[in-house]
């Protein structure tokens, strides 16, 4: 009687069918030299609906020169969506704000410059995709982590809305809010350099 | 013709009944308890890394969001653990002659996948999601724990079928609004039930029948 009972309890624990013979991704494998299942593309590989032509949309570029106009329209909601992206992707190192001052550069790295410059304000829409698209001097591209050409434009429709916010006219208000604002400041306001408030 | 058994026999037999029901009754309850353990499902065991990652520091201490590093894990069933490259965004400049941190500038530099030992792994035969579960309001935080104080990931949850069913018989009990789904500071309000069985009703959560059918987990 112990016998089978023990024999079942053997053999009875193999564990072929927890861990079958395919690849879950990202699994070691080991047929493949780099021991990866999850396979890179070959170079050139293209899937198919996936040709990218529009260059205005896909790389920010007419010709050689930035577009200056969003290739796609300016909702409420891409914007919304701009926002969640901005502050998962961008705001450790340029802040929630965009003046650079995240909690990353206070950890050490190098700081980033804020949007609120001159220059900044003054660069083509296509500029703030190619530096997501392909980096900038210390900053790495994040083509791999914001894979979808939408939200980089998102993003970049965000960075605007924070620049704005800094120098909005009065007449950018509704009117009912207008009137309960203190009367303009003496001299233009300097951006305070602290994080937080925009949210 | 002689007894064969003495009296006293009478006892023993009927005592061996009545153990007999109690021992295996014993046994059962001991193996179905020892299975269900968290020292069987592995829960709270740290495991050892190549790198000392830490989600304390990185998410508790930087307040980075999941989807830095796990981007997939809103349009994907897997959540991905995030590539080198990801790490040398920051590592290039910060941290970036320290010691502990060699391996991952190593796999930069050769193109080598650096082997993090896997934490969570359910059986092949069991067909798991994150995207529907993430879109439809179930946070990490219910599954994971307080990811944001492990400064090694341990697995938080048991991941036996019955704590699968447990939510699927009755999500409202669990689900949360779309955008606290990342966050690790979440409550739950003392309302749940009644916010839940809304939230079930707006995001259009599946019928009880469904989430509980055999093939919706093992197809
Ligand atoms: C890991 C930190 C980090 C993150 C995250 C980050 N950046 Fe940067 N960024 C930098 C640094 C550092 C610089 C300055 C680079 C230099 O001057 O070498 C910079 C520069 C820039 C510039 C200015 C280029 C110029 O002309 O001066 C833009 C625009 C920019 N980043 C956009 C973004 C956007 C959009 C995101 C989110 C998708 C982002 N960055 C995320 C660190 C970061
Ligand atoms: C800076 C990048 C980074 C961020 C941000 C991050 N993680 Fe991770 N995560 C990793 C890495 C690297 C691993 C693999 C090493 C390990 O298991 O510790 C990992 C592993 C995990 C695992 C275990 C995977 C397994 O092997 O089973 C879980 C669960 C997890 N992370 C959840 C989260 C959650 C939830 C958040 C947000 C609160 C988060 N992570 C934020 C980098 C990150
Ligand atoms: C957004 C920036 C950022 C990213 C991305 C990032 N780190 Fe870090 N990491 C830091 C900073 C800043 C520190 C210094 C911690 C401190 O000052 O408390 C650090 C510290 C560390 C440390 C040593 C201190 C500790 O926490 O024990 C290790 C190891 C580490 N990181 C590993 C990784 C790995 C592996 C990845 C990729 C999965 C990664 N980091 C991705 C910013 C980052
Ligand atoms: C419904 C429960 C549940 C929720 C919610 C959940 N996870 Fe998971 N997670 C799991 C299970 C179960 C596994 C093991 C999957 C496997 O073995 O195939 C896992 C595995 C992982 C892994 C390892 C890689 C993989 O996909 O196998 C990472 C990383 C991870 N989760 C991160 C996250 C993050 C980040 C979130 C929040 C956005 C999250 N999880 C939400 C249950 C959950
Ligand atoms: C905390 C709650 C919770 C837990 C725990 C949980 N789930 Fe779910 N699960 C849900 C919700 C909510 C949905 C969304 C149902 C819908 O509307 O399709 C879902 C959906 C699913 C689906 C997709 C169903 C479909 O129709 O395609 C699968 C597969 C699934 N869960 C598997 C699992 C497995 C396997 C586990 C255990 C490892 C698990 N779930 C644990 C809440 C949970
Ligand atoms: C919500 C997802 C889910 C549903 C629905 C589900 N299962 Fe499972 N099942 C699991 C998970 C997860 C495991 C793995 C448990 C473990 O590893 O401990 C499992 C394991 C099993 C096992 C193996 C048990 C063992 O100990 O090896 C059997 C048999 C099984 N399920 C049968 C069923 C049947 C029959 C149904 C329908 C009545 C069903 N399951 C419905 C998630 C599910």
């Amino acid at each position: 009687m112990a016998a089978p009972l023990v024999w079942l309890a053997v053999t009875g624990c193999r564990q072929d069918m927890h861990d079958q013979p395919r690849y879950e991704a990202q699994e070691e494998s080991r047929f493949f030299e780099d021991r990866r299942a999850s396979r890179p593309l070959p170079e050139g590989a293209l899937a198919r609906g996936f040709l990218r032509q529009d260059t205005k949309f896909y790389q920010g570029k007419d010709g050689d020169q930035m577009v200056k106009e969003f290739p796609l329209p300016v909702t409420a909601a891409l914007l919304a969506r701009g926002q969640e992206r901005y502050n998962i992707y961008c705001s450790p190192c340029h802040g929630q704000t965009g003046d650079g001052n995240g909690m990353i550069p206070s950890r050490g790295a190098k700081h980033p410059p804020s949007y609120h410059l001159d220059r900044l304000r003054e660069a083509p829409v296509g500029y703030f995709y190619d530096v997501i698209t392909n980096g900038f001097g210390a900053m790495y591209d994040y083509s791999a982590q914001i894979q979808d050409p939408q939200d980089r434009w998102a993003i970049v429709a965000y960075i605007r809305v924070l620049q704005r916010s800094r120098y909005a006219p009065e007449t950018d208000a509704p009117a009912e809010e207008r009137n309960r604002l203190g009367p303009p400041p003496a001299k233009p306001v300097v951006p305070a350099a602290t994080t937080g408030a925009a949210q | 013709m002689p007894q064969i058994f003495h009296r006293s026999a009478n006892i023993y037999s009927k005592a061996s009944i009545v153990g007999g029901v109690l021992f295996a009754g014993l046994a059962l309850t001991l193996i179905l308890t020892i299975s269900r353990s968290s020292y069987a499902t592995q829960q709270n065991v740290n495991r050892d890394q190549p790198v000392p990652f830490s989600h304390a520091h990185h998410v508790g201490g930087m307040g980075l969001d999941c989807r830095y590093c796990h981007n997939s894990v809103e349009i994907s069933s897997s959540a991905n653990v995030p590539p080198t490259k990801t790490c040398m965004n920051c590592h290039s400049m910060v941290w970036n002659e320290s010691p502990t941190l060699e391996p991952v500038r190593a796999s930069f530099r050769t193109n080598e996948s650096i082997a993090w030992t896997r934490v969570h792994d359910l059986p092949d035969y069991v067909y798991f999601n994150h995207s529907i579960h993430v879109n439809k309001g179930v946070g990490c935080q219910t599954c994971h724990g307080q990811v944001d104080r492990m400064a090694l990931m341990a697995q938080h949850s048991p991941l036996t079928m019955e704590w699968c069913l447990d939510c699927h018989r009755q999500p409202e009990r669990y689900v949360r609004k779309r955008e606290d789904v990342f966050r690790m500071d979440y409550v739950p309000p003392s309302n749940q039930l009644e916010l839940g069985k809304q939230l079930v009703a707006e995001y259009k959560i599946a019928k009880t029948e469904n989430l509980t059918s055999c093939s919706t987990c093992h197809r």
